[in-house]
C-alpha cells in the first residue's frame, strides 16, 4: 500500500515524512526523522519511555499512529534544551544524580516538563503520581523526585523574579506618564 | 601487578575522590543524544525477526523455510544450522558459568523447544512487515511433548525428561538414570546435631519464591554487519563486549580477531545482558545476505525469552541460645535454573549465612532444569532468595528469644577473621558498623501505628575482580582520554574518571573518559560482579601511574638530573634534588612529549584480586491495609559498607534502584504460567514493577570500611542493595499482621488470605 505523506511540526520546525499506516509516532520519529531520544520501552504504552508532547498534550509516541500527527505540533526530548542552554530540569537531573543508565531519563524529562507547566508548585506526592507512568529500574526514583521538585523551585524563583521585573517595568512608564 | 597498588592513599588527602562532580556523559543523556541499542541505523539495514515456540516442551520434527525465503524482500533466512553445534564447556560470565552446548542450543533450539518463547528460525528482510509475513511462512513441525514448571514437580523421578543426558554432578556415586537435577552443591563444617542439641530455641520454615525479571527498560537489540570476506561489526546493548565478542566468535565458527564489537551504551542489564541472545543470529542473518542487520527484541520477548533470575522452594532451620548465640544454621535451596543447568544455586548457597559468625552451618543446594527461560545472572545472582529465607528465619528466632532483631544479628555477625561457610576467612568487612548504624538511625525508634511494621534484613554479597585493561593517552595539550574497557551501567565513568584524575593531580575536566570497542583493548571482563569501579578503577590507577612514570622520566630528562630526584605531585613534576627549584606541569611536559622521546600512553592489563565483600543492613517500615491486603512502605533506610564511595549520589543510587527492586520482588513482581506452560504476563502491565507512587524517599546511610586490596579501598557496591529488602519487608508485614510470610511476591491477595485464615482460626 502507498506510504502516507504526513506534514507535521516537530520541536518548532515543519517536517514532512511518509510513513505507512501501521506506524506509530515512535516508529517515524525513530526510523524515519531519527530523532532516537523517544525510546522505546514496550510498545504498550506501560513504560513511559516515549513520552513526547502532542499539540502540549503528554502522551505516549507508542500509542499514537504517525498519521495523526498531521497538522499538529510534536515535542520532543530532542527540543528541551535552548541551544547550548539546559532546560532547568536537564540540569537539575545532572546535579542530583537523578539517572544512571539514562534510557528512562528522556521519557521521564519530557513527563516532568509537562508536569510543571500544569502545576509549578507540585508536592512530592503529586510529582509521584505524575510520574507513575514512567518506568525507572535504576534509581528507585528518590533522585528523580528530588531533581524533579528542585528545578519546580528553581523555576518558580525564576518566574517570580521575571514577573517582579515585569511588574515593575510595567510600572514604570506608568509612574513616568504619572 | 596488584602490589603496585598500595593502600598508603587512604592516607592521603583526597581532593576529587569522594566529591560529587557531573557525571561526563551526563549531558548526552539528559538530551536524548546517548545512542542505545536500538538507536543505531545503518545504509541498506535490514530487519531481522525471530520464530519463537509456541509449546513449552516440544521435539521439533522438522523446519521449512523454503516459502519464507522465497518471499520478495526476504535476504536471509536462518535455523540452528547456521550456528556451530558445540561441545560442553562451562565458562564464566559475571558470577555465573555459561556452557557454550547450551548456549547454541538457547540461543536456536536445534533437538527440541525447551520453554514457549524458545527461538526456532531467524529472517532478515527489508521491513518489518515483510519479517513478520515470512515467518508466518516458516513451517515448523512440532511434537508436543509433557513439561514442568515446578521446580519440586521437576525434582520427581518420573517427571518430564529436558535433558537425556543430564546425570546429577556432585553426588556420589554419579546417577545412572538421567533427572533434571543438573547439581547439587554443598557447603559448610561444624556438627549440625551437637549445634541444635545445644539450642534453646529451634526455627523451622519452607519458602517459596517466583521467577521475577530485571526489569531493564531497553530491550535487548543490535545490528550485525558482516563483509563478504568475513569481517564482522556488531554494536549491541551488553554488559560485556568482550565477552559478547568471545560468545559470537564461538556460535559462529569466526576468529575473535574478525569481530569488533562496540557496546552501546546500556539501558539497565541488572545482570541480564551479561549473555548473548540477538547477537549471533543478527550475526548469522547478516553473514548469509551480505547486509547489515538489526533486531530489537518486543517487550513480551524480553520477559519470554530473556533470562529472570530463579524462582526457588528453600527450606532453612536455625537454632539459638536464650542469650542470643546462633548454635547451628541448616538449608535446603532448589533453585530453577530454566531450560538448561545453571542456576545460581552456588553463591545463593555460599551467602545464605554469609552475615553470620557459625560454628555449625550446612547449605545444600540443588539446580534443577524446567520449561521455563534459561535464568540469567540478576543482581547479587542467587543470594536474594537464599538470604531472604534466612533473615526471615534469624527475625522470627529473634522474636522467639525476645532479642531486639539488630542487637540479635550484632551478637552473631560475620567480622575481620569469621570463617565464611564457604571457607575463607573474611579480610576487614562492615557488617557491624551497618548494624551500629541502623541501631542509632532515627528510623529505627520512630514509633509505629496500628496495622504497621518494621522489619530488619542484613544482605551479603562476595563482589568479584577480573581481567580488565585500561589505556590513558595523553593528548599534546595535556588532556586526557581515558578508555576503558567495562560498559557504563550506572555511572562508572565518573567514578573511573576522578579516580585519574585523583592520581594525575589535573582537574576533572581534562579526562574524557570512553568506553572502548574489543579492538581498542586487551580483553575486559563485562559488567558485573560489582567489579567496574573496583577492577577498572584499579586498572586507571596503574596506567595514571605509568603515565606519570614517563612523565618523571620526561622531566629528569629535560632537567638532565635522575629520575629519583623528580617527584609528581598536584600535577607537577617536581626537582627534589639539592639546587634551584624547579617544576614542569603535565600539560608543559605534554607538549614536549614529541621531542623527549615520543607519545606517553598509560596501560594496565591486570587481573584485579581482592573484591571486597560488601555488606548491608536495611530498616523498612510498611503497613498493611487489613481489607485489601496491600502492603503501602512508608519508610525505607538502606545502609551499606562502600569501602569507600568515589561519588557518593552514585553509590547511593545503587542503594536506592537496589532497594526499589527489591520492593517490587518482594511485593509485586513474578512470572505466571498457565497449565500449558505459557507464561501469562509477559508485559509490563501485568508484571509489575515499582513506579514512582508506590516507594517513598529511600535514606541511605554509607558506611566506609576500606577494602585494603583497592588505591582508594574501594569495593563493590551495585548487587548487595537488593540482597536484605525481600526478608526486611516479609519480616515487616509480618510484625504488622501478626503472620510469619513465607511466599514471595506478597502481592495483595496473598496477604489478604493470610490475614483471612488467621482471623479464621
Amino acid at each position: 500500500m502507498a506510504k502516507h505523506h504526513v506534514t507535521t511540526t516537530v520541536n518548532g520546525d515543519t517536517v514532512e515524512f511518509l510513513c505507512s499506516t501501521e506506524q506509530t509516532l515512535l516508529d517515524v520519529l525513530r526510523d524515519e526523522l531519527f530523532l532516537t531520544g523517544s525510546k522505546e520501552g514496550c510498545s504498550s504504552g506501560d513504560c513511559g519511555a516515549c513520552s513526547v508532547m502532542l499539540d502540549g498534550r503528554l502522551v505516549c509516541a507508542c500509542l499514537v499512529l504517525g498519521v495523526e500527527a498531521e497538522g499538529r505540533e510534536v515535542e520532543t526530548i530532542e527540543g528541551m534544551a535552548d541551544g547550548d542552554n539546559l532546560h532547568p530540569l536537564q540540569r537539575k537531573f545532572l546535579e542530583h544524580a537523578a539517572l544512571q543508565c539514562g534510557i528512562c531519563t528522556p521519557g521521564i524529562l519530557v513527563a516532568a516538563k509537562a508536569l510543571l507547566e500544569q502545576n509549578p508548585d507540585p508536592t512530592e506526592t503529586e510529582a509521584r503520581y505524575w510520574l507513575a507512568g514512567n518506568l525507572c529500574r535504576c534509581t528507585g526514583y528518590d533522585k528523580i523526585v528530588r531533581a524533579v521538585l528542585d528545578a519546580a523551585a528553581e523555576m518558580r524563583a525564576a518566574a517570580g523574579k521575571g514577573a517582579a521585573r515585569k511588574s515593575r517595568s510595567t510600572k514604570q512608564p506608568a509612574a513616568a506618564s504619572a | 601487578m596488584n602490589d603496585m597498588i598500595s593502600p598508603d592513599v587512604l592516607a592521603r588527602q583526597l581532593k576529587i575522590v569522594g566529591t560529587r562532580p557531573l557525571r561526563p556523559d551526563g549531558v548526552d543523556k539528559v538530551t536524548g543524544r546517548a545512542q542505545f541499542g536500538a538507536d543505531m541505523h545503518l545504509p541498506n539495514m535490514l530487519v531481522g525477526k525471530v520464530l519463537r515456540s509456541p509449546h513449552a516442551h516440544a521435539r521439533i520434527k522438522s523446519i521449512n523455510t523454503s516459502k519464507a525465503q522465497a518471499l520478495k524482500g526476504v535476504k536471509a533466512v536462518m535455523t540452528s544450522a547456521d550456528l556451530c553445534d558445540l561441545p560442553s564447556e562451562f565458562v564464566p560470565a559475571g558470577e555465573m558459568m555459561v556452557n557454550f552446548k547450551d548456549m547454541t542450543r538457547n540461543v536456536m533450539a536445534r533437538e527440541k523447544v525447551l520453554y514457549e518463547g524458545h527461538a526456532v528460525a531467524a529472517v532478515a528482510a527489508t521491513s518489518e512487515a515483510i519479517a513478520a509475513q515470512a515467518l508466518a511462512l516458516v513451517e515448523v513441525d512440532y511434537e508436543v511433548l509433557p513439561h514442568v514448571i515446578d521446580v519440586e514437580e521437576a525434582m520427581k523421578p518420573d517427571a518430564p525428561l529436558l535433558h537425556d543426558d543430564m546425570f546429577t554432578i556432585g553426588v556420589e556415586p554419579t546417577p545412572k538414570k538421567s533427572s533434571n537435577i543438573a547439581k547439587r552443591v554443598e557447603f559448610g563444617f561444624g556438627d549440625l546435631e551437637a549445634g541444635f542439641a545445644k539450642a534453646d530455641v529451634v526455627v523451622e520454615r519452607e519458602f517459596t519464591t517466583k521467577p521475577v525479571h530485571q526489569g531493564y527498560i531497553e530491550p535487548h537489540a543490535c545490528v550485525a554487519n558482516v563483509s563478504e570476506d568475513g569481517q564482522a561489526e556488531l554494536w549491541c546493548t551488553t554488559q560485556g563486549q568482550f565477552i559478547v565478542r568471545a560468545f559470537c566468535s564461538k556460535l559462529l565458527g569466526m576468529e575473535v580477531s574478525q569481530l569488533r564489537v562496540t557496546a552501546s551504551e546500556i539501558g539497565g542489564g541488572f545482570g541480564g545482558k551479561t549473555v548473548v541472545y540477538l547477537e549471533p543470529l543478527a550475526l548469522a542473518l547478516s553473514r548469509k545476505a551480505c547486509q547489515p542487520v538489526k533486531m530489537v527484541m518486543s517487550r513480551s520477548e524480553v520477559f519470554q525469552a530473556s533470562g529472570p533470575t530463579s524462582g526457588a522452594k528453600i527450606w532453612v532451620k536455625v537454632g539459638a541460645t536464650k542469650d542470643g548465640r546462633i548454635t547451628a544454621g541448616d538449608a535446603l535451596l532448589k533453585y530453577q535454573a530454566g531450560a538448561f543447568q545453571g542456576s545460581p544455586v552456588q553463591p545463593g548457597a555460599m551467602c545464605a549465612f554469609a552475615p553470620y559468625e557459625l560454628e555449625n552451618v550446612r547449605i545444600v543446594g540443588f539446580d534443577v532444569v524446567v520449561n521455563r527461560p534459561k535464568v540469567a545472572a540478576y543482581r547479587a545472582p542467587g543470594g536474594p532468595i537464599a538470604e531472604f529465607a534466612v533473615e526471615s528465619v534469624i527475625d522470627e528466632v529473634a522474636m522467639k528469644i525476645g532479642m531486639d532483631p539488630v542487637e540479635f544479628r550484632l551478637k552473631n555477625a560475620a567480622k575481620e577473621g569469621t570463617r565464611a561457610p564457604y571457607g575463607p576467612k573474611f579480610g576487614p568487612i562492615g557488617l557491624v558498623q551497618t548494624l551500629q548504624a541502623a541501631q542509632a538511625h532515627e528510623h529505627y525508634k520512630v514509633p509505629l501505628k496500628a496495622n504497621q511494621g518494621r522489619g530488619v534484613a542484613s544482605g551479603f554479597w562476595f563482589n568479584i575482580g577480573g581481567e580488565t585493561c585500561a589505556s590513558m593517552n595523553l593528548g599534546e595539550d595535556g588532556s586526557v582520554a581515558l578508555v576503558v574497557g567495562t560498559p557504563d551501567i550506572g555511572g562508572s565513568r565518573a567514578s573511573l574518571s576522578m579516580m585519574a584524575a585523583e592520581e594525575l593531580g589535573i582537574s576533572l575536566e581534562h579526562i574524557r573518559p570512553m568506553i572502548g570497542d574489543t579492538s581498542s583493548l586487551g580483553f575486559n571482563f563485562l559488567t558485573g560482579g560489582s567489579r567496574v569501579t573496583f577492577s577498572s578503577g584499579m586498572a586507571v590507577v596503574e596506567a595514571a601511574r605509568d603515565v606519570i612514570a614517563q612523565l618523571r622520566e620526561r622531566a629528569a630528562k629535560i632537567w638532565e638530573v635522575p629520575v629519583e630526584e623528580v617527584e609528581w605531585s598536584e600535577g607537577q613534576a617536581r626537582f627534589t634534588g639539592s639546587g634551584e627549584a624547579k617544576s614542569l606541569s603535565l600539560a608543559e611536559l605534554a607538549a614536549t612529549a614529541g621531542k623527549t622521546g615520543g607519545p606517553i600512553i598509560g596501560n594496565a592489563a591486570i587481573n584485579a584480586t581482592g573484591a571486597g565483600p560488601s555488606l548491608a543492613t536495611h530498616l523498612v517500615d510498611v503497613e498493611v491495609d487489613p481489607e485489601t491486603g496491600k502492603v503501602t512502605i512508608l519508610r525505607y533506610t538502606a545502609i551499606q559498607d562502600a569501602g569507600k564511595a568515589v561519588h557518593p549520589s552514585y553509590v547511593e543510587g545503587q542503594m536506592q534502584g537496589g532497594a526499589v527492586q527489591g520492593i517490587g520482588w518482594a511485593l509485586n513482581e513474578e512470572y505466571i504460567y498457565d497449565d500449558n506452560g505459557h507464561l501469562e504476563n509477559p508485559g509490563f502491565l501485568d508484571y509489575r514493577v515499582p513506579v514512582c507512587s508506590d516507594v517513598p524517599m529511600i535514606d541511605t546511610v554509607i558506611v566506609e570500611v576500606p577494602n585494603p586490596n583497592h588505591p582508594y579501598g574501594v569495593r563493590g557496591v551495585g548487587e548487595t542493595p537488593i540482597v536484605p529488602p525481600m526478608a526486611a519487608i516479609a519480616n515487616a508485614v509480618s510484625h504488622a499482621t501478626g503472620v510469619r510470610f513465607t511466599d514471595l511476591p506478597m502481592s495483595p491477595p496473598r496477604v489478604l488470605d493470610a490475614i483471612e485464615a488467621k482471623q479464621a482460626a
